[in-house]
């Protein structure tokens, strides 16, 4: 069993990671015996898994995934969502509300029109195909409050963290509710300014720091700093 | 997905030694090539090889030479892929295949000294002959590069250049003696595509299409003097060697056929 | 090639260095923030500047491919970047050099994991001393990886040629211009395979192999400055916090 790499490695496109039985995980490809990078990114070793956590790139739609995205356009019987993805996504009108729309009494601006933005969950997608969204769900429809961010969706599972830590931290210490799409959009909804700008500053730091160990700690010291002296 | 079943049943003819026309995996198809054949044309040749036709017209011109290359006369190579030729080309200026096809087959003749362009010097600095050749593509069957470079080689050959009068600054051009063009040598140009791990001399289309790699080497006295790797795969130092030393045997054969049809 | 001496008694050449030497290398990687990948490549004098836009929508759409993405490369040469100033309207030479450019990348990317997509490649020349084309290469690998892009195996290239007899490596314009042979080769080196290979001037089949040996050494070097430039940013902001002496709790 021969491992070239350590995790936590920043490692780049066809380097040799390792040998034999270690298995190919996210981001890596095996050639004969041998394990490589296809990506510029963070080594993970889950035990005999490898594991390259890209550090850039754009979205490709999962199905299950929250995104948030901008109506572009209106057809006879869909929105069109630009959800920063070289694919564009479609929300069905059967699958906008969370009640049915009846198509020859209501009009489809009414409820979402060019320039809205919404949070909505992938339903469908296929590699070369229009990824299909859903809003039915409790929760998900059109932004009505909060500021919009956006960070590089390479982000944000660490944005989120094991199991919501990252997120759940921010969100607590800075009172913010904090909606973040798989895509790379954050909704961030403050009561109050300061603590807008604090989680601003935080998913900031997660951004420049996602590949260093410890980011946890350092974002938490961060928001506890900022609470006592607003820089 | 046609593509794919035709490359399957290319490997597969391929796994029992065989191409898909019968061809030994390093043999030519029918070459033939005629010469003189448009008489408005300074040189002209025909080069039909298997169902590839490809038409090379030679046009002389008195002009002004290079600034960098003032006693040299000046060679110019065009190759037009014409809308009649295949149901993929498509009426236009040269786009980037014909442009490098023409840069190709230009390279080969100019790096295997082909024409001895001092010669074509009349006043230096002022006057010299413009060689123009031009590549016309008329059906497109593979292997498109070795078909251009035979009919503009085969053209070069055939063409003659009228004997000039220089007297003082003016010139007089002696439209009824003429001479051969001054020829140093004869390049030959032989592609070799990869197909599998296969490599296969002068592909066809279909070869074409499924190739990954190709490699179009000139060969001149038994030396390489142009190369050009095409096609959007990869090929190994073992296998460019080999396609090298294969175009440089195929030459030999080549370069006979052609000096036989030019005499 | 009246009277200019490439190789003095030494064995060096005009600007100093051996035959196998390549030209000091400059990299920056993610220089434009636009883009979803760019890196600056300067091989001594020359300098190179590549942009990635992609994976993205086709425009128009009947370009796309239903199972791959399709790569598009661009290769230009700035009108200052020469002696003589240069038309900026695409030469043949450009076109020709867009071609082979994607030729020698498109193996190296995964791009079936991308159908229906469009990938963009520009590769403009700032400043042109010969191997531009490499140069053009070797930022474009660089600014695929930076944009993310799945890739077997960076790509690097390097020419070789023969200088005043001499088999040399990286060749300067005034190398190229006088010389007998241009090589200009580009290879996936983790692979070991050859996705650029042109040849201009003559060789025999022994020089040919001597030249393919020399240009595979030179790729190497190239390829270990590109891995560099790519972690550095990473390396960098990494080692910055360790100096801060956060305590670095490790995460599982």
């Amino acid at each position: 069993m021969t491992i070239y790499v350590n995790d936590w490695d920043i490692v780049s496109p066809g380097e040799l990671l390792a040998e034999d039985e270690y298995k190919a995980g996210l981001n890596v490809y095996r050639e004969g015996r041998r394990l490589y990078s296809m990506v510029v990114g963070l080594l993970r070793v889950n035990r005999r898994t490898l594991n390259v956590i890209p550090l850039s790139g754009h979205y490709i739609p999962k199905v299950g995934d929250i995104v948030i995205g901008e109506v572009i356009d209106l057809t006879p019987t869909s929105y069109i969502v630009d959800i920063r993805s070289p694919y564009t996504a479609i929300l069905h009108v059967n699958e906008a509300l969370s009640k049915p729309l009846n198509l020859y009494e209501e009009n489809l601006r009414k409820y979402y029109d060019v320039g809205d933005y919404v949070i909505a969950r992938v339903i469908y997608f296929e590699p070369g195909l229009n990824p299909l969204l859903s809003c039915k769900e409790k929760g998900l429809g059109k932004v009505k409050r909060g500021r919009l961010l956006v960070t590089p969706p390479s982000r944000v599972p660490r944005l989120i963290g094991r199991q919501g830590s990252m997120v759940n931290l921010i969100k607590k210490e800075t009172g913010c509710d904090l909606i973040i799409g798989q895509n790379g959009y954050i909704l961030v909804i403050s009561k109050d300014l300061e603590g807008e700008a604090m989680a601003i500053k935080a998913i900031r730091m997660v951004e420049e720091e996602a590949h260093v160990s410890g980011l946890t700690t350092r974002v938490a010291s961060l928001l506890r700093k900022e609470k006592i002296a607003p820089s | 997905m046609l593509l794919k079943i035709k490359t399957a049943q290319l490997l597969e003819e391929l796994s029992k030694g065989r191409r898909i026309d019968g061809r030994a995996l390093d043999a030519f198809r029918s070459i033939n090539v005629e010469t003189g054949i448009i008489g408005r044309a300074d040189g002209s040749a025909k080069v039909s090889l298997g169902g590839t036709l490809v038409l090379a017209g030679v046009k002389l011109e008195i002009g002004e030479p290079f600034t960098d290359t003032p006693n040299l006369g000046v060679l110019t190579t065009n190759a037009e892929f014409l809308p009649l030729a295949s149901p993929s080309f498509e009426p236009g200026p040269p786009d980037e295949n014909a442009i490098e096809l023409a840069r190709i087959v230009d390279r080969g003749i100019r790096k295997a000294d082909m024409i001895d362009l001092e010669k074509l010097c009349i006043i230096p600095g002022k006057k010299v002959w413009l060689i123009w050749v031009d590549i016309y593509v008329l059906n497109h069957d593979g292997n498109l590069v070795d078909a251009a470079a035979l009919a503009a080689v085969a053209a070069l050959l055939n063409t003659k250049v009228p004997k000039v009068e220089v007297i003082g600054e003016s010139i007089k051009v002696l439209y009824e003696e003429k001479e051969p063009l001054p020829i140093k040598g004869i390049p030959v140009t032989v592609t070799t595509v990869k197909v599998g791990n296969y490599l296969l001399v002068d592909p066809g289309l279909a070869e074409e299409e499924a190739m990954e790699a190709k490699l179009t080497v000139v060969v001149i006295n038994g030396q390489v003097c142009a190369l050009q790797k095409g096609g959007e795969g990869f090929l190994t130092y073992e296998e460019v060697t080999e396609a090298i030393k294969i175009a440089i045997r195929k030459a030999e054969e080549l370069k006979e056929q052609l000096v036989k049809v030019v005499r | 090639m009246g009277g200019l001496k490439l190789i003095d008694e030494n064995g060096l050449r005009l600007d100093g260095r051996r035959p196998d030497e390549v030209r000091p290398l400059n990299m920056e990687v993610g220089i434009l923030k636009s883009a979803d990948g760019s890196a600056y490549v300067e091989q001594g004098k020359t300098k190179v500047l590549a942009a990635v836009y992609g994976p993205r929508a086709p425009h128009p759409k009947h370009l796309a491919l239903p199972d791959r993405a399709v790569l598009r490369c661009r290769y230009h040469m700035a009108p200052f970047s020469v002696e003589v100033r240069k038309s900026p309207a695409p030469s043949r030479r450009e076109i020709e050099l867009s071609k082979v450019i994607r030729g020698a990348l498109m193996s190296a990317i995964y791009l079936e994991k991308f159908p229906a997509t469009v990938i963009d490649v520009f590769v403009e020349v700032l400043e042109a001393d010969g191997g531009t084309r490499c140069a053009g290469i070797n930022a474009a690998s660089l600014a695929l990886s930076d944009a993310g892009i799945p890739m077997r195996d960076l790509v690097s290239a390097c020419a070789v040629g023969k200088a005043g007899g001499v088999m040399v490596v990286d060749l300067t314009d005034v190398e190229d211009k006088n010389g007998e042979v241009d090589l200009p080769m580009a290879m996936m080196p983790g692979r070991g395979v050859i996705t650029l290979l042109q040849l201009d001037g003559k060789l025999t089949v022994e020089e040919f192999e001597e030249a393919l040996k020399m240009g595979q050494k030179a790729c190497l070097q190239i390829y270990k400055a590109q891995r560099e430039a790519l972690k550095k940013r990473y390396l960098s902001i990494r080692k910055q916090i360790e100096k801060e002496g956060e305590s670095i709790a490790i995460e599982d």
